[in-house]
């Protein structure tokens, strides 16, 4: 049998940089427009994938999209510098071409959460996965019930997107608490200071019809969803995301599989049912 | 059961001719410094007399050492993207065993169980696999543990099996068939040797399927840290492995154009699954060898429905700390 029309899955598209945002120290998001544009046109993905981006001399690097399915014609991505792909990244400027493959992984499931109340939980540098859903799930605001989200990172310079966290808290249809470290607070800070886990213990949150998704760094999540626990969130109701180190994205390479599940493929969107379940490989 | 031929050695040497003038290479076990290595030949006395196996697995003849990707020339800041084409060029393997021959299987899960990789493809479609039954095995084999035998058919097109003056054999799949084809005088029905009498014993050590169904329950089992203390991670055994599959994907550029490579990789490496931030989910040697067991044992069984093992023992033969992947299942298999 002949194979002959495969298609290389390693080829990336090509991206024009169309807009650079400095949002924290060592911190920027990318918009990125398709330099094909038929290509861009076929282009769909669903909040919660994510793709390789790469810069042509320096290699590839694994991170979700971070803009909304709902916003056509471009994908966003943040990310901090790193490593030696994320800091050639961080070099690049408006103009400039980098590549781009996916969108891989499974997706969060929005028609599941219909009528329910929704609490983001995000830390740090993972808010960009989480924003993907934020924005598409006020865009489809009629969806669903109350949404609040709760946001920290170290010091108020450290919190990503502070225009979009500004305009969220000038909107009534969303509840938004910023927190940061104790410490990084500065004289006009408005926001909580504390640490995520005990925020989230005081916010009187119900779990009734609720679905919450924590994303953040591994200490931040670990300390965070007993507190969930205790406020009466089944497992199932409780959503995160693994970002372990990827090279394929497509199920190949091996390194990301958590036991029998592979992040790239049946991730990086899991329940807490699903993680319980796996053994704490991420 | 296929029908069996005899082919003498004579008729082995016209045949290696009647496949050059198809065009094809021909790759098979050589002796080399004192090694075996796979290596183009052009005769059958060019081939190993005396070998058990070659020190590295015949996957490199799917699945390179280095594949190029992509490649691209970025002058001018203009990125100007190329497709890479596998240079594939239609190959016999000659002489590997029946373990390594049904290998390839394990590979083909892997490369084509979701989106197909075209690279792997493109290298398969133009092999065909002449395998040589064992007549001698070693102490790290384990075929018969791992769901073959030293005349085991699977993954073979031709399964060959050295009986007196010259071989019996079998013609097993259509590949094999267009072999024979090339110089059907030489291969001579009704052959009656008896296959089975020559065949090397190689004693069932362990129940695989058992050893599948317990492994889940014994993640943290002590077996897995006690074995992996002598593991220096060195990754030897990731290497000569034919269904070790894991990869890297590595940049080679200069300012001017670059290339995208597919390298071979290991869980083995400590490096392998370190995150940016530092946060390593398989910190510890012990885990990574957890993994190497699962991913072989557990994982692609669940995945693939089949076997990421074949029990040929070149990770024992090679491991430089004396690790031996038999016993170390067959111990697993019987920890409490």
């Amino acid at each position: 049998m002949c194979h002959c029309e495969d298609k290389n899955i390693y080829l990336p598209y090509l991206m024009r940089i169309a807009q650079v945002t400095q949002e924290a120290p060592g911190v920027k998001t990318f918009r990125l427009e398709f330099q094909n544009e038929e290509e861009g046109q076929k282009f769909e993905f669903k909040t919660g994938q994510f793709g390789l981006y790469s810069v042509f001399g320096e290699g590839e690097s694994t991170f979700c999209i971070a803009s909304s399915p709902t916003r056509k014609g471009y994908i966003e991505c943040t990310f901090r510098e790193s490593g030696r792909v994320t800091s050639a990244l961080a070099d690049k400027e408006v103009g400039d071409t980098i590549g781009f493959r996916g969108p891989y992984g499974n997706v969060f499931p929005l028609d599941a959460w219909k009528g329910k109340n929704l609490v983001f939980i995000a830390g740090g540098i993972a808010l960009p996965p989480l924003r993907s859903v934020i924005w598409n799930c006020l865009d489809l605001r009629e969806n669903f019930k109350d949404i609040t989200v709760v946001y920290g990172a170290r010091s108020v310079n450290d919190l990503v997107y502070k225009h979009e966290l500004k305009e969220w808290e000038g909107r009534s249809d969303i509840n938004l608490v910023c927190t940061v470290d104790p410490g990084g607070e500065t004289p006009d800070w408005t926001g909580k200071v504390g640490f995520i886990p005990m925020v989230v213990e005081g916010l009187g949150l119900s779990a009734e019809n609720t679905v919450a998704i924590v994303c953040g760094p591994p200490i931040m999540i670990k300390l965070t969803l007993p507190v969930l626990q205790k406020l009466g969130f089944p497992p199932e109701n409780t959503y995160t995301t693994l970002e372990n180190r990827m090279k394929c994205g497509l199920g190949k390479c091996g390194r990301c599989n958590t036991g029998s599940s592979y992040v790239c493929k049946d991730g990086p969107v899991y329940t807490l049912a699903q993680l319980n379940g796996l053994p704490a490989e991420y | 059961m296929a029908e069996r031929y005899k082919l003498t050695q004579d008729a082995l040497s016209a045949l290696f001719e009647a496949l050059a003038k198809d065009g094809r290479r021909i790759l098979a076990p050589t002796d080399a410094d004192g090694r075996t290595e796979l290596n183009a030949v052009t005769s059958p006395d060019q081939v190993s007399k005396q070998y058990l196996q070659t020190i590295l697995s015949a996957k490199e003849t799917v699945f390179p050492k280095v594949e190029r990707l992509l490649s691209y020339t970025t002058e001018g800041g203009k990125v100007d993207l190329k497709d890479a084409q596998p240079h594939a060029l239609p190959t016999v393997l000659f002489g590997v065993r029946p373990c390594e021959a049904g290998a390839f299987k394990a590979l083909d899960a892997v490369f084509n169980w979701d989106s197909r990789d075209k690279f792997f493809n493109a290298r398969l479609e133009k092999l065909a696999i002449i395998g040589v039954s064992c007549t001698s095995a070693d102490e790290a084999c384990f075929c018969t543990s791992a769901g073959g035998g030293p005349g085991d058919t699977q993954g073979s097109d031709i399964l060959l099996t050295p009986v007196q003056g010259g071989y019996l054999a079998e013609i097993l799949t259509p590949r094999g068939e267009a072999i024979q084809a090339l110089a059907p005088q030489f291969f001579q029905a009704g052959a009656t040797e008896d296959k089975e009498a020559v065949l090397a014993k190689v004693e069932k050590a362990f129940d695989r399927e058992a050893l599948t169904a317990k492994l889940p329950g014994m993640f943290e089992n002590p077996v897995w840290k006690q074995q992996s203390l002598r593991c220096i991670g060195c990754g030897a055994c990731a290497f000569v492995c034919p269904t070790c599959v894991c990869f890297d994907i590595q940049e080679e550029a200069d300012p001017k154009k670059g290339e995208r490579l597919r390298l071979w990789d290991s869980c083995g490496f400590s490096l392998f699954t370190l995150h940016a931030s530092g946060h390593n989910p398989r910190e510890v040697q012990s885990a990574r060898w957890r993994q190497r067991i699962y991913h072989k044992f557990a994982y692609y069984p669940e995945r693939y429905q089949q076997y990421g093992c074949v029990g040929c023992g070149k990770c024992t033969r090679a491991c430089p700390a004396d690790m031996n992947l038999k016993e170390h299942l067959v111990e697993a298999a019987q920890a409490q």
